[in-house]
């Protein structure tokens, strides 16, 4: 132990008293800290005081703008986007759902059925992001389009008349629907679901499983009883690294949807880059970012898990 | 596409089907043999939705479209693989990518690094707050981000282009450095410093002879994954950019509307098969090490 406390790199389980070190050491954290925090605060946190103040000024680009508390803005916007503000919650919300329901199996399997191919695999999951998201995203075009064997399947096995009752479809058709743009949302951040989850799986201790069986649990009784509780730190995290972007995104909806499929992201985008509203976009980006922040807090508290880093 | 698609559900069911069948001649029951694996072949099918695009995108770099976009194939053709710069403005965006990519990585992997080691070896007052800090630009949907720092650069009056966009890759790839290589130095044996130090070895001796070479893929990893951050970003990049800095995502995002030149799937396939093969020598170097 004592060269444990000697050192200043000894890990913070090692638990060194603070006050013996000399002052040096304990600026030591501080210095490594400056820049890279410094560059979070002035280009992360300052930033969203000026989305929020600026969602609260009046004015017009030319004659400049004037912080009036003007919270109304906040009501005409989420009144008057209120359902591309629900939709994007809405499939945000069905994409990481789905994104679950795809990416169990795929870490189940990754982490207890395929022994030496695991790290193959691994690389396969992540594969999909050595090619640019938006050019994935394009041949979806190509692979939903027109009279593709996709779209026929769909048609022959009444898989479309179903999305239909559901309005996820409106006609015989897959591209430019809702379903084209939650089926894009699932598919762009099903590795984010699935990292996560493999990684508590992985961790799991098998032995709990045998124990399990030997107690005369059967294979789904074992499951639930064991491996879904101790994999729920990696469902937390994948279900928020999939929603959280999700909620925000707008390249599936614009490239994959149609104009009833747009999403928060692209009206906020749109307010700021087209239509110069400033105020408005800043009210409608601000309330995202605050419905997240609430949504993530209800949700972690729910599950129980407070370790997220 | 058809044959592709069909070809995909031909090599499926000859897979799982011969795999039962081989369980039902063994003597254990095929249909047994399905229940049992179940989700091994939802996984199957699970990693057919996860790469079917990237198998699209390398088919059509060999396409020759029928008009301005690429979206359905017409005929073989190696003419965007022999002229991958024919389409106007792609390289140079390509290049700006690039540029922006390493400059980004670079910087955030040692602000990034710098930070991991703070957190990973020091117990300071703070600790907490800085967790949060890094955590909250990953819960940050890239629309807020992006839009927050447009705001700030109007407000101060920055001009927007390949600054701004730099200095927004650096802010939102450091908390992922710092997540990877903290996740490193926590995997760490310390008893291997406590070693050196017994032997003698300064302080500067074991950080430089134990410690970096041991937090060193750790950092390898954070630094691909800030660079893959970097060249994929379209929205941030897109709120602080001009139309003189144009990225290679925004490049593909302006030719999604006007017509797709088949050298975006060549730049595609590239990088799909450089990042391949990086990753396989990298592991198998791993392993190597290792035995």
């Amino acid at each position: 132990m004592t060269v444990t406390d000697q050192s200043p790199l000894a890990p913070v389980s090692a638990g060194t008293a603070v006050a013996d070190r000399p002052a040096r050491r304990r600026l030591t954290p501080y210095v490594l800290l400056l820049p890279g925090v410094a560059w979070l605060a002035i280009f992360f946190v300052v930033p969203m005081l000026f989305l929020a103040s600026q969602s609260l000024q009046q004015g017009t680009l030319e004659t400049g703008y004037s912080l009036t508390w003007h919270v109304a803005t906040y009501a005409d916007a989420l009144s008057t986007f209120s359902s591309q503000f629900l939709r994007s919650f809405m499939y945000a919300g069905i994409a990481t759902v789905l994104a679950l329901l795809i990416g169990y199996p795929l870490a189940y399997t990754i982490a207890f059925k395929v022994g030496r191919w695991k790290n193959l695999l691994l690389v396969l999951v992540i594969a999909p992001f050595f090619t640019s998201f938006l050019i994935r995203t394009l041949a979806w075009q190509t692979i939903l389009s027109g009279q593709g064997p996709v779209v026929a399947f769909f048609q022959k096995s009444g898989l479309m008349a179903l999305l239909r009752a559901v309005h996820l479809v409106n006609s015989d058709q897959l591209l430019s629907t809702p379903f084209a743009v939650i089926m894009g949302l699932t598919y762009n951040f099903l590795p984010f679901m699935t990292l996560p989850l493999y990684a508590s799986l992985e961790r799991i201790d098998l032995r709990l499983l045998e124990a399990g069986s030997d107690l005369y649990a059967k294979p789904f009784t074992a499951f639930r009883k064991v491996t879904w509780p101790l994999s729920l730190p990696g469902v937390v995290a994948g279900t928020l690294l999939t929603f959280i972007p999700a909620a925000g995104d707008y390249i599936n909806s614009k490239l994959l949807g149609n104009p009833n499929t747009t999403m928060i992201g692209q009206v906020i985008d749109g307010q700021f880059l087209r239509v110069l509203d400033y105020p408005t976009a800043a009210a409608l980006s601000f309330s995202l970012m605050v419905t997240i922040v609430v949504l993530v807090v209800v949700y972690v508290r729910r599950a129980g898990t407070e370790e997220l880093v | 596409m058809s044959v592709l698609i069909w070809g995909i559900v031909v090599i499926d069911l000859l897979l799982v089907g011969g795999l039962a069948l081989r369980a039902q001649l063994v003597g254990r029951g095929g249909v047994r043999w399905l229940r049992e694996h179940v989700v091994i072949v939802a996984a199957l099918l699970a990693f057919e939705y996860m790469l079917l695009p990237n198998v699209v995108v390398i088919l059509f770099s060999f396409n020759k479209p029928n008009g301005r976009f690429n979206y359905t194939w017409n005929r073989f053709s190696l003419d965007a693989w022999l002229h991958p710069c024919n389409a106007a403005g792609m390289c140079d965006s390509l290049g700006l990518s690039l540029r922006i990519g390493l400059a980004a990585t670079v910087a955030a992997t040692i602000l990034g690094t710098l930070i991991a080691f703070a957190l990973g070896r020091h117990r300071f007052r703070g600790r907490s707050a800085t967790n949060l800090l890094i955590f909250m630009p990953m819960a940050t949907p890239e629309v807020v981000m992006g839009s927050s720092l447009l705001t700030l650069f109007l407000n101060l009056r920055i001009p927007l282009g390949q600054t701004a966009i730099l200095i927004a890759h650096i802010m939102f790839c450091l908390s992922f450095v710092v997540v990877t290589v903290k996740a490193r130095i926590a995997g760490m044996d310390p008893r291997l410093e406590q070693a050196a130090a017994d032997l003698y070895a300064n302080e500067t001796q074991t950080f430089l002879r134990i410690t970096l070479p041991l937090v060193a893929p750790g950092i390898a990893a954070g630094a691909l994954l800030a660079f893959s951050l970097s060249f994929d970003d379209y929205i941030i990049t897109n709120f602080n950019a001009t139309t003189q800095s144009i990225t290679f995502p925004m490049y593909i995002w302006g030719a999604a509307q006007r017509g797709t030149p088949v050298q975006i799937n060549v730049i595609g396939t590239l990088m799909f098969l450089v990042a391949l093969a990086a990753v396989v020598i990298g592991q198998s170097v791993g392993t190597r090490r290792k035995a």
